[in-house]
């Protein structure tokens, strides 16, 4: 007897392609809920803070005063609101309104004439959200600074010489955070989706008994992973492509690599997914805790030690050895590479090469554990 | 026990014949996990080709096991199997000469038949004009050829059965091996595939079929009868079932009520078992000839014994050693049943025009009925005709889309909770929980009957003392033994001493010393005044039943008692009908009625 029969494989794929197309629940997974998940990272995961609503309390209307207010308004970052008193505006504050509150004191102008700028202003800023509120700080600080040297050069006053940031971000001209954290939700959306696809097949097999007979006909071991995975991989290619069209077209992520390094590149990542999915299959043999289990296997590592939120530098040693162990680390980072700085190709092999050790990991376990009997 | 040395010994088989066996067991031996007990224990039998042999037991008996060790789904811890002369387990053709169809028959319930059977025949390399043949000849076979574009999951039980059947059957395997196929499909079904594969067994096919139903294996060739991982005896139904001649009775011509005339025929040394069999008493000998004295039995100045066939069930009670007596300790501890006066005691339970829609699916369609006081009322249908539907409608678990439902004059829809604390309610999967103790089952099910305290307290013990738990409280209910599930969950359900007890299938798959046990009780209970209504698939059963309300297509077609219904379908060709072919004849009558009005 043959170890692959490929009119035994093709009668199992076609089997399989079957039920995805009459089971909706694949066709959810593989086209809704790429694009539900990208959208919902791409735009509520938004670290940019272009729209933050500022209270300002003008107890000093000099023209200094005046000049800093326009300089506030002007900078892009906030949404100012005036108010009649410091009270109201930390009234408003303190419902959520405002994201800070910035008082310019009575003393403003004579302050800035002693050259004791430092308290001439006061930010208060809501504590409840650390994150927004030191945003809104270093915001002010900033905006602050800059209109005080400005103001310094304007007056033709003499300063000491001094060191000047010039910052300029590389590979993401604009700084949308979106650019980068669109490659990177892909990956984990399609962890999710290929870990997801195949948790439910094996059990399925299982729980309604056809595994059964499945195994009494002359079926091979082989032909049955492989119809448990070519099916899917198609599917998964599929969704791939589709969350590449809503980055680019819909969300404006500009794509500067070679399509063929990514259909490389993906094709081995969801060997690795999918190969996740099908071994807890395989093990659990229940769809329900198989499902749970891909969905948590997947979800949370590929979220927390991919690098897509977090950087892996900054992490701990013991978890930085960890994240080689988790595919959408790869993924990620070469999605990342590929979105916004082309072909780099000694990169993305070493990746792809990742990617390979862990498809030829999970498959090779998923194997081990799928038996010619039922026990 | 005196009858087991006249039974042949499963431990020598006689020599296979000349031509070899198409199956052979050598001591097998299977257990699941290192030191668990044996799912099979040490088994040894031959099966001649050619034949359709049974493999009868109740669950749990290991006929499942021994299936799947034939087909190459499970390696034997010890012993040999051959079939064909070959090892399951072995790489080699053999595969495409078994052909197996599980229990849930194997199918795709997403393919339609035509995908199904291309499917299998793909993977059992049935080609070209082989191929077109065989599908020709099993869609003509099975009659599904007109279904052939349906999925398999919306065909009907009796069909995905004779699907299964084909899917196995591609290849033309010399062996087949059935695991239940019996199970959830009716009798007309089941007839129907009895008559399939007696063609095939005619054909030179060699057929191993497990059941559960004793009257089913009648109908084999040869028949291995299975308890405890063991083959008990091993013979065809007629050396099995001669072996028990002169030992089988009715106690017939009573005029005292039947279930107290079994009560104290069990009680006759002589007697090793006795069921009721409608206006009947069924009772086996411990030794042909040694007849109880029916003085103490007092059925009745009329009463006689009357010689009649013996059954396979017969021979199976008596390899175990006879069935558990006719006296229930729960008649001890349950009170008399008194009805409030204003109540009518013909109507206990009351069903008046009772309909069930689901969307514009009538399940049940204007079903009406009254059950008296102390009565056994039996629900029988085949599987999706109503019957559940209606059960749990009266039960007070699904509201009426019309009509009403009562039970002690209560109307469920109106006020579910007064007439849920008079009846008890007992499910087929005993509706225990399995992680608690027994002891905390009975704690927990009384408190959620609102017993506490000393009332409580003292409840409980009557039931460990009424059902003999005392030396399982502790356990988890999940390793109690199926018997003794059935006792817990029976205790369960009458802890608040309710009026009226549904049972929902109580017994399907128990064997029949447990089902014995458990009709014990349920008789004891009506004895008291205790109404009882119960749903079953299982004829024997039927008998047991005091009335039986017959559903089909959502309507009750049939109302009367066992015998009653029985005589109403004699024929000439039929002369003595059992239950189950006034069953079928009804139900087939009712058909016929129907195609006339909407041909």
């Amino acid at each position: 007897m043959k170890a692959l029969s490929a009119r035994r494989l093709r009668a199992l794929c076609l089997k399989e392609a079957y039920q995805i197309i009459r089971d909706p629940s694949s066709i959810l997974v593989a086209f809704v809920m790429p694009v539900v998940l990208l959208f919902v990272f791409g735009y509520a995961i938004n670290l940019d803070s272009s729209s933050l609503r500022l209270g300002l309390v003008m107890e000093d209307q000099g023209p200094a005063a005046v000049q800093f207010e326009q300089t506030l308004k002007a900078s892009g970052n906030f949404v100012v609101e005036a108010g009649p008193s410091k009270a109201a505006l930390l009234e408003r504050m303190a419902h959520g309104r405002l994201r800070g509150v910035v008082v310019v004191r009575g003393d403003f102008g004579a302050r800035l004439a002693q050259g004791q700028g430092g308290a001439a202003i006061q930010v208060l800023t809501d504590g409840s959200e650390p994150n927004t509120a030191s945003f809104v700080g270093s915001y002010v600080e900033g905006l602050w600074q800059t209109w005080q040297q400005q103001r310094g050069q304007n007056l033709a006053r003499h300063e000491r010489p001094m060191i000047e940031v010039q910052s300029r971000a590389w590979f993401n001209p604009s700084t949308v955070s979106r650019n980068f954290l669109v490659p990177g939700s892909i990956a984990v959306v399609m962890t999710i989706i290929g870990a997801l696809l195949t948790s439910l097949v094996v059990a399925r097999e299982w729980e309604r008994g056809t595994m059964e007979a499945l195994l009494a006909t002359p079926v091979t071991k082989a032909e049955m992973l492989l119809s448990k995975i070519l099916p899917y991989y198609a599917l998964g290619m599929v969704a791939m492509a589709l969350c590449l069209l809503v980055a680019v077209v819909l969300m404006d992520v500009p794509f500067r690599g070679s399509l063929l390094a990514l259909f490389v590149l993906s094709s081995l990542f969801l060997g690795c997914a999918l190969g996740n999915g099908l071994f807890l299959s395989t093990v659990m043999k229940n769809q329900f805790n198989a499902a749970s289990a891909a969905l948590v296997s997947a979800f949370l590592p590929s979220m927390m030690l991919s690098g897509f939120v977090f950087e892996i530098s900054s992490m701990p040693t013991a978890l930085r050895a960890l994240t080689y162990l988790i595919p959408a680390r790869y993924f990620a980072g070469s999605l990342q590479t590929l979105f916004q700085a082309g072909t780099l190709v000694p990169l993305l092999a070493a990746n792809a090469l990742g990617l390979a050790l862990l498809t030829v990991l999970w498959l090779g376990l998923t194997a081990m554990k799928t038996g010619r009997t039922l026990e | 026990m005196t009858s087991r040395a006249a039974l042949p010994r499963p431990e020598a088989p006689t020599a296979p014949p000349p031509g070899g066996a198409a199956i052979e067991v050598r001591d097998l031996v299977k257990r699941f996990g290192a030191d668990g007990p044996p799912a099979l224990d040490h088994i040894a039998t031959w099966i001649a080709p050619g034949t359709i042999t049974g493999l009868v037991g109740p669950d749990g008996a290991g006929k499942t096991t021994l299936l799947r060790t034939l087909a190459g789904l499970l390696a034997p811890t010890s012993g040999t199997v051959r079939i064909l002369g070959q090892d399951p387990m072995a790489k080699g053709s053999l595969r495409e000469q078994i052909g197996y169809m599980p229990q849930k028959f194997g199918l795709y319930e997403d393919l339609s038949v035509q995908e199904n059977l291309d499917l299998y025949a793909d993977l059992r390399n049935v080609l070209g004009d082989a191929r077109r043949k065989s599908f020709e000849q099993m869609l003509a076979f099975t009659d599904l050829a007109r279904f052939t574009d349906r999925l398999a999951g919306r065909l009907s039980g009796g069909m995905k059965q004779k699907l299964g059947l084909a899917c196995s059957l591609l290849g033309s395997p010399q062996v087949l091996l059935l695991d239940e196929p019996g199970v959830g499909v009716d009798p007309i079904s089941r007839r129907e595939l009895w008559r399939m594969v007696r063609e095939l067994a005619r054909g030179g096919m060699t057929i191993l079929w497990s059941t559960a139903y004793l009257d089913e294996a009648e109908l084999c060739d040869d028949v291995r009868l299975m308890n405890g991982g063991c083959i008990l005896a091993a013979g065809t139904p007629q050396a099995l079932m001669g072996a028990m001649q002169g030992r089988s009775l009715h106690l017939t011509r009573l005029s005292a009520p039947r279930r107290d005339v079994l009560q104290r025929a069990l009680r006759a040394p002589e007697v090793l078992d006795g069921v009721i069999q409608g206006d009947q008493v069924r009772l086996v000998l411990r030794d042909a000839g040694q007849r109880p004295d029916l003085g103490p039995i007092q059925a009745g100045p009329e009463a006689v014994l009357v010689e009649v066939a013996p059954r396979l069930e017969d021979a199976f009670i008596s390899l175990l050693g006879g069935g558990p007596g006719g006296d229930s300790p729960l008649a001890g501890v349950t009170r008399e049943v008194e009805l409030h006066l204003d109540l009518d005691p013909q109507a206990v339970i009351e069903a008046r025009e009772l309909t069930k829609r689901f969307g514009d699916f009538t399940a049940t369609d204007a079903v009406s009925f009254r059950v008296p006081k102390g009565e056994v009322f039996g629900l029988l249908g085949p599987n999706g005709a109503g019957k559940s539907t209606t059960f749990k409608m009266e039960c007070g678990l699904l509201k009426p889309t019309l009509g009403q439902a009562l039970v002690m004059g209560i109307d469920l829809k109106t006020s579910p909770s007064a007439a849920r604390q008079r009846l008890g309610y007992m499910a087929q999967k005993f509706s225990l929980y399995t992680q608690l103790t027994a002891r905390e089952n009975l704690e927990f099910f009384s408190g959620v009957y609102g017993l506490r305290g000393d009332a409580q307290r003292l409840k409980i013990q009557e039931m460990i003392e009424a059902f003999d738990l005392g030396p399982w409280l502790s356990r988890r209910t999940l390793d109690l033994p199926l018997g003794l599930k059935q006792r817990l969950a029976l205790a369960c359900a009458l802890m608040h001493e309710p009026e009226i007890l549904f049972l929902d299938e109580p017994t399907s798959g128990v064997d029949p010393i447990t089902r014995r046990e458990f009709w014990t009780h349920i008789n004891a209970l009506a004895q008291k005044g205790v109404t009882i209504m119960v749903t079953t698939h299982f004829m024997d059963e039927a008998e047991y039943c005091d009335r039986i309300g017959l559903i089909y297509r959502g309507r009750l077609i049939a109302l009367g008692t066992p015998d009653q219904l029985k005589r109403s379908t004699r024929t000439p060709e039929c002369p003595d009908p059992s239950m189950e072919d006034a069953f079928i004849h009804l139900i087939q009558a009712f058909q016929a009625q129907l195609d006339e009005v909407v041909p």
